[in-house]
């Protein structure tokens, strides 16, 4: 690693303050992206500042027909959640597939989605669900969030505070696991509420897409047959050596499939 | 930069001035001598540095020491009550769990974990759990034995 300078603010005024007067300050959550990555120097920080003491940024709380949890709440948390799992089941199920039991007692939600990586679990949850990401100064729509592989809408010293999910009348999550990673190979996260139907990708191309075509087809039938026949191009589709953009493409309806059953349709 | 930092390593307070970038696993192996805990991929996949923080189990290679600043830190060289092993340590020489043992002390600090959630794990929940530790010896078969072993002598202790 790079040096840098290690900071460990225990308000998010203070880790915004922080943030703000670095040269090159850099959040850190769980670290299980961060750290890697500054092990092979492929990043690096002036300051590196710790949000591990901030309480204020952990929780989980169901109100008023939303589920909120603080941006350093952990996988492990999220998924073993009766108040996640009696309101979004689906949401649980995913934070409880997402890497190794290890990993998910570190990793949390608001560094996964601020990393934004084409793989994650959470950003089919977010997009799936129509969530808000709140930060510390302002609300952002998931749809408007995450902007492309590795990028966000979040602004330079800006800070997650936490994520709004609304609580669907049905939803379910797929993933085709990379067999070492359990990153999604591909991820299909499918909600039915009043506002509509969400079909959310992950994994398969640069970043979260939406997939309007079998969201119409759900809106008039909620069923996986309703999918089956409904597949999405693999021109903008990633493709490496773990599956090629033809596969990933195929993946997108299999697991589209399975999640609407998933959802009870 | 330097930084300060303390805890409590295997119930003794410890306390020291390291590097930022001091990993939580170099900070237990070179500067506290604690060997048991090992570095396998450095990559926070194959699970040998697991060990417990705060009671949970994590990946000592993929956590900065800062980070378990103030922290109850768990290790293998904890788990024994002095010369008496463990009874999910006795559980992996009872059922041969390890051939060259790299990967026991992380294997056996993750099944822990699992214990301290679910008392009473089927096969297919250890399994499901190793999936962050890696053996390339022993196939996991006699693993898996061993943490349901462990896990009964655990709830009749």
């Amino acid at each position: 690693m790079y040096a840098f300078d290690y900071k460990s603010p225990s308000s998010l005024s203070e880790a915004a303050d922080m943030l703000q007067s670095s040269d090159d300050g850099v959040l850190l959550a769980g670290g299980h992206t961060l750290l890697p990555t500054m092990k092979q120097r492929l990043a690096s920080a002036s300051d590196l500042i710790d949000l591990g003491g901030v309480s204020e940024l952990r929780g989980i709380s169901v109100s008023g027909g939303q589920v909120t949890i603080g941006a350093m709440t952990t996988h492990a948390e999220v998924a073993a959640s009766s108040e996640v799992a009696n309101a979004i089941a689906a949401l649980a199920d995913l934070a409880g597939g997402i890497g190794d039991p290890q990993v998910r007692n570190a990793g949390t939600i608001g560094g996964s989605i601020a990393n934004s990586d084409p793989s994650a679990d959470y950003p089919a949850a977010l997009v799936g669900l129509g969530a808000t990401i709140n930060t510390n100064s302002r609300s952002i729509a998931a749809d408007d969030f995450f902007t492309g592989m590795f990028d966000t809408a979040l602004d330079e010293n800006e800070i997650i505070t936490q994520v709004s999910f609304p609580i669907p009348d049905a939803a379910g999550y797929s993933k085709f696991p990379n067999p070492a990673s359990r990153y999604a190979v591909v991820g299909v996260f499918v909600s039915r509420s009043s506002d509509g139907v969400r079909v959310a990708v992950t994994g398969a191309g640069p970043s979260v897409f939406r997939v309007a075509e079998m969201e119409a087809a759900l809106a008039d039938s909620f069923s996986a047959a309703s999918v089956a026949g409904i597949s999405v191009s693999d021109d903008d589709l990633n493709s490496d050596i773990h599956a090629s953009a033809e596969y990933r493409a195929h993946l997108v309806t299999v697991m589209a499939k399975r999640a609407v059953q998933k959802a009870g349709g | 930069m330097t930084v300060a930092i303390s805890m409590t390593i295997n119930g003794q307070s410890v306390s020291a001035d390291v590097d930022a970038r001091t990993l939580l696993v170099d900070f237990l192996r070179v500067n506290q001598r604690l060997t048991g805990t090992h570095v396998g991929c450095d990559t926070s996949q194959c699970g040998a540095c697991v060990v417990h923080v705060n009671g949970k189990s994590v990946k000592s290679c993929t956590m900065l020491a800062a980070q378990a600043s103030d922290a109850e830190v768990t290790t293998i060289e904890g788990v024994a009550n002095g010369g008496e092993l463990h009874p999910m340590q006795a559980a992996f020489r009872d059922n041969h769990g390890l051939q060259c043992g790299f990967c026991t002390p992380g294997v056996i600090m993750s099944a822990l974990d699992l214990v301290s959630v679910n008392s009473d794990p089927s096969e297919q929940e250890i399994r499901e759990w190793l999936e962050g530790n890696l053996c390339r010896c022993t196939g996991y078969h006699n693993i898996v034995k061993s943490i349901q072993a462990g896990a009964r002598a655990m709830r009749e202790a």
